[in-house]
C-alpha cells in the first residue's frame, strides 16, 4: 500500500474541517447532539486505540502478569492521573517495560 | 490600530511558551513515525499535509496496523471533528478577509494556536474585526506553531534513525495515548465512553479492515451521550427522595 494518496486524504479532511464554519458561518449550524457528542470523541478514541495495545499485546488476549505492556501501562496511567505530566507518564511506562522484559 | 507587524510578533510570542510542550511532542511524533513504518519523508510530509498532531499519532498507528487507507481518512476524520467547534468559534472574526487569508488561517487553526488566538479575540473584542490587524496575530501564532512542529519532527525522525528496534519505541505511542486521556476523564459519561469504547475495541481487534477501532469510537461516543442524558434524571430523583 502506498501511504502518499492515504496521507493527502488526511490532509484534505482535516483541512475541509477546519475551514468549514469559516466559510459557511451564517447558513449552517452545528446540531447541539454534536456539539455534545464532540466532548466524547478524544476519551473514546483513545481508549480505543490503548486498550488492545495493551490486552492484545501479541494479537491475543492476554490478561495474565506475564503480560509486560499491560503492567507498564497501568503504571503509566496511574502516573499520568498523579501528575498529569505527559513526558513524565511516557517515560515511567517505558522504563516499566524494559524493566517487566529483562525479569 | 496596532499594526500588521506588531500584531504578528506579538501572536508569535504569545505562541512560544506552548511549544516547550508541543516540541517534544513532534519529536515523539518523529521517532515512533518511523517505529510505524513510515519513510521518513512521509513522515515528515504528515506533519506538513496533516498538521493535527493527535490525527497523526492515530494514523500512525493505523499504518503500522495496515489499515485500509478510507479508513485511515475516516478516522482521522472522526479524530479532528473538534476542529469544527474551533472554526465556529473563529469564523465572526475572519468574516471580512478574502478567501486566500481564510484558507491560509484554516490551514493553521490547530488546538495550541487556536487556544492562544481566542484568547486575544475575547481581550479586544471591543473593536470590529475588520477594524483591527488581528488575523495578522492569528498569522504570527499559526506560523510560530508550524515551524516548532516541522522542527521538532525533523529532529525526530533523525533520532529515531539511531533506535534499535529492541527498545519497543512503538509503545510509547500508547503511552502518549494513556498521558493524553487520562485528563479527559473528568465525569461518569466520559469514563463510561471510555471504558465502552476501549471494551468494543479489544473484542472487535480481529475484525476485517481495522474497522474495529471506528465502530469502538462511536459506540464510545452513544454510550457517552447516553449516560450523559440519563445523569440529570438521576440527580433529579436523588433529590425527591431526599
Amino acid at each position: 500500500m502506498t501511504v502518499w494518496p492515504v496521507i493527502l486524504g488526511m490532509g484534505v479532511a482535516t483541512f475541509a474541517i477546519r475551514l468549514s464554519l469559516i466559510v459557511l458561518l451564517g447558513r449552517v449550524d452545528v446540531p447541539p447532539l454534536v456539539q455534545r457528542a464532540l466532548r466524547f470523541v478524544p476519551p473514546a478514541v483513545l481508549s480505543a486505540i490503548i486498550l488492545p495495545e495493551l490486552l492484545r499485546p501479541g494479537g491475543t488476549l492476554d490478561l495474565s502478569l506475564g503480560n509486560a505492556r499491560l503492567l507498564a501501562g497501568l503504571l503509566a496511567g496511574v502516573v499520568g492521573w498523579r501528575t498529569k505530566n505527559v513526558l513524565l507518564t511516557i517515560a515511567v511506562g517505558m522504563a516499566a517495560l524494559w524493566v517487566l522484559s529483562v525479569m | 490600530m496596532p499594526s500588521p507587524r506588531s500584531e504578528f510578533v506579538a501572536g508569535f510570542k504569545a505562541e512560544l511558551p506552548i511549544l516547550l510542550g508541543v516540541i517534544p511532542f513532534g519529536m515523539i511524533y518523529g521517532v515512533l513515525a518511523l517505529g510505524a513504518g513510515l519513510s521518513a519523508g512521509a513522515a515528515q510530509a504528515m506533519s506538513s499535509i496533516v498538521f493535527a498532531g493527535s490525527a497523526q499519532f492515530v494514523g500512525a498507528q493505523l499504518f503500522r496496523l495496515g489499515t485500509p487507507g478510507v479508513i485511515v481518512v475516516l478516522t482521522t476524520f472522526v479524530v479532528n471533528l473538534r476542529h469544527m467547534l474551533y472554526s465556529a468559534s473563529v469564523a465572526p472574526h475572519l468574516r471580512h478577509l478574502n478567501p486566500k487569508w481564510k484558507w491560509l488561517l484554516a490551514y493553521l487553526l490547530t488546538d495550541e494556536a487556536y487556544a492562544v488566538v481566542i484568547t486575544h479575540y475575547n481581550r479586544t473584542s471591543d473593536l470590529p474585526a475588520s477594524a483591527s490587524n488581528e488575523h495578522w496575530y492569528f498569522l504570527g501564532a499559526g506560523l510560530a506553531l508550524w515551524s516548532a512542529w516541522q522542527a521538532s519532527t525533523a529532529a525526530g525522525i533523525a533520532l529515531g534513525t539511531q533506535i534499535p528496534a529492541s527498545w519497543a519505541l512503538d509503545f510509547t505511542l500508547a503511552l502518549t495515548f494513556i498521558a493524553l486521556v487520562v485528563p479527559t476523564l473528568k465525569d461518569r459519561s466520559s469514563v463510561a465512553a471510555a471504558l465502552s469504547a476501549g471494551t468494543v475495541a479489544v473484542l472487535a481487534a480481529g475484525w476485517p479492515y481495522k474497522l474495529g477501532l471506528m465502530v469502538a469510537a462511536m459506540s464510545g461516543i452513544v454510550v457517552g451521550l447516553l449516560v450523559e442524558a440519563q445523569r440529570p434524571f438521576a440527580a433529579c430523583k436523588e433529590r425527591t427522595e431526599a
